[in-house]
């Protein structure tokens, strides 16, 4: 935000005007953020009559009986559990088969990346019944792996584009100085493409794991067992119950998008460089 | 290594040369690389991506529940029973009109708000990345979010209505302001996206066009209307394809809002697929309408990238 004063000195009716819509915008996006943190702190009553000003009282048990709650924890940790294995499954067999296409011609290369390109074309919930009778005849209904393996399936097309485009981008002395020096492909791959791709490995590793810590639906087609849920299930199962506590609902939401924010603020440069690039590069 | 063998091929009998090829190749492990690399991505990609999609089109034509195999053979008329479904006309009505809100209200909020925070000044860092936060955020917890701002007894919206003294509405439970409720969260979820892929575009630019254009004798308008903005077209087009491949995806944000509801009033293509299809377990009849979203994603991104992006 530029500086009142800044303007005044100025008499600049442009700023002015920068400055006025840019203040509506950034309340429009922090006025429901802001409310549901601090609602968390109020009481139902409270809520009611003072939805947006500082608690008068700060109630922290709302915050407290939550996160002593077992559900709580257990969702987080359902939600850690499968966006960390899809996010691992995900970038070591995207960076393998992205390597094969970015330094090995064989006879149907070209038509196997096209091939993995099709899965850009559509979201997973066009197949989503068929998706379901197969993992349940797979027997990996209400499994981790149920909604790791077509999460990963899903966000191979991508990774593999954004890694081949990486590698390809790797000198190519050194794949040749390498193979001349009697190292094999698989082990330049390990020794020398994966220790050179940190950059991409952190872009794809994040957009994945952001996508499958928010997933919703393959998850509520996939599991069934409260145990089993990642938070965005759990949240709504809490929501269900608590209908119109919304003091509660609110201090729960907060808590749960927590973890984003925290790790948004952290890696903000790795996020919008992974999220944005993804589709820049893609 | 393998460059011996080629200088005199009619000298080397053909099977030696082949265990030459052969040698060669898995010395330098090519062979291993592709044998070891490639099938793990292959088998997931084919039995979780491509088979489920080819499934759709084989369980439409069936009408099943899911238990046995399918067959009782019914033809088109899932597909008959998809366009006759009054609930598939609102959700294919109300995707449409997500891509008009998008490209009339979210575009230009974006490209505006990209061009005044792409320049350096104190906060500009900050705004956007406020802005870019509740891209990052889960779509159901954004909904719930907005399911409390627009909540008529304790909701953000009823207390500026109650303050102007008016009696407050019911947003998300009526059937006329259902869909316009959601259209402003969508807008206010994904402008930010947007508005990074302009400042990143933004930021690769020639600053030297515009300073030319200044020197000439452009305006600040100009320069921006002649030069700035034709620079952009490319991203626009791309940012246009992500705001219709979003709302033909829009589904997380819709569950916790409104389900649907009220009768059908706020159904998207996929939410319609989910309480239609998924909810009641018909098979069939939900393959049918994956399918149908299916053909219109690939029909689109097929014309899009043919008539529009073709030089990018």
């Amino acid at each position: 935000m530029t500086d009142a004063a800044a303007i005044a000195r100025t008499r600049d009716p442009a700023a002015l005007y920068r400055w006025l819509y840019l203040t509506f915008v950034a309340a429009f996006v922090a006025l429901p953020l802001i409310a549901t943190v601090l609602g968390g702190f109020k009481s139902l009553g409270e809520l009611r009559t003072n939805p947006f000003g500082l608690p008068s009282h700060w109630e922290w048990e709302n915050y407290a009986g939550i996160l002593l709650s077992h559900r709580y924890w257990q969702m987080l940790w359902n939600s850690f559990a499968i966006s960390t294995l899809t996010t691992g499954i995900t970038v070591v067999i995207a960076s393998m088969a992205a390597f094969v296409f970015a330094h090995l011609r064989f006879f149907g290369s070209r038509m196997l990346l096209n091939y993995f390109t099709m899965g850009l074309l559509f979201p997973a919930a066009t197949a989503i019944l068929p998706l379901f009778i197969k993992v349940r005849d797979l027997g990996l209904l209400d499994t981790y792996f149920g909604v790791v393996l077509p999460q990963v399936a899903f966000a191979l097309a991508m990774s593999i584009l954004l890694f081949r485009r990486f590698f390809r981008d790797l000198p190519s002395e050194l794949l040749e100085a390498a193979l001349v020096d009697g190292c094999s492909y698989p082990r330049f791959f390990r020794f020398v493409t994966l220790p050179l791709s940190r950059p991409i490995l952190a872009t794809v590793g994040t957009i994945t794991f952001v996508h499958s810590w928010n997933a919703y639906l393959l998850p509520l087609v996939m599991l069934n067992s409260d145990a089993m849920y990642p938070w965005p299930l759990g949240i709504m199962v809490y929501q269900g119950e608590f209908t119109a506590d919304w003091h509660l609902i609110l201090a729960f939401i907060t808590l749960t998008i927590l973890p984003t924010f925290l790790l948004f603020v952290l890696a903000q440069k790795h996020i919008v460089a992974g999220l944005t690039a993804g589709a820049v590069k893609g | 290594m393998a460059a011996g063998s080629g200088q005199h091929p009619a000298a080397i009998p053909f099977p030696s040369m082949l265990a030459n090829a052969y040698r060669s190749a898995a010395a330098n492990g090519r062979l291993a690389a592709i044998v070891l690399f490639l099938p793990p991505a292959l088998l997931l990609f084919t039995l979780f991506v491509v088979m489920p999609v080819a499934e759709a089109g084989w369980y439409g034509v069936y009408n099943w529940n899911g238990f046995g195999k399918p067959t009782n053979w019914v033809g088109l008329d899932n597909y008959r029973f998809v366009f006759e479904t009054r609930a598939f006309g609102i959700a294919l009505r109300n995707n449409v009109l997500i891509i008009v809100v998008s490209l009339t209200i979210q575009l230009p909020l974006a490209l505006s708000l990209a061009i005044l925070l792409a320049e350096k000044f104190r906060g500009a860092v900050a705004l956007r990345m406020l802005f870019f936060l509740p891209y990052v955020l889960a779509e159901v917890a954004t909904g719930l979010i907005f399911s409390f701002v627009y909540d008529g007894d304790y909701g953000l919206v009823a207390a500026i209505w109650r303050f102007f003294g008016a009696e407050p509405p019911y947003l998300l439970a009526s059937t006329q302001t259902s869909m316009l409720a959601i259209l402003i969260v969508v807008v206010w979820k994904y402008f930010g996206f947007h508005m990074m892929l302009f400042i990143a575009a933004l930021q690769g630019q020639d600053k030297n066009l515009v300073e030319a254009a200044r020197i000439d004798g452009a305006s600040r308008w100009q320069s921006l209307r002649h030069v700035t903005i034709p620079l952009l077209y490319p991203t626009i087009r791309l940012s246009v394809f992500f705001a219709v491949v979003g709302s033909l995806q829009l589904f997380d944000l819709v569950m916790p809002l409104t389900r649907g509801g009220p009768a059908d009033s706020s159904q998207t293509l996929v939410s319609f697929l989910y309480s239609h299809g998924v909810m009641r377990m018909r098979i069939g009849y939900g393959s049918a309408i994956g399918v149908i979203l299916f053909a219109i994603c690939v029909t689109f991104a097929a014309t899009y990238k043919r008539w529009f992006m073709r030089d990018d």
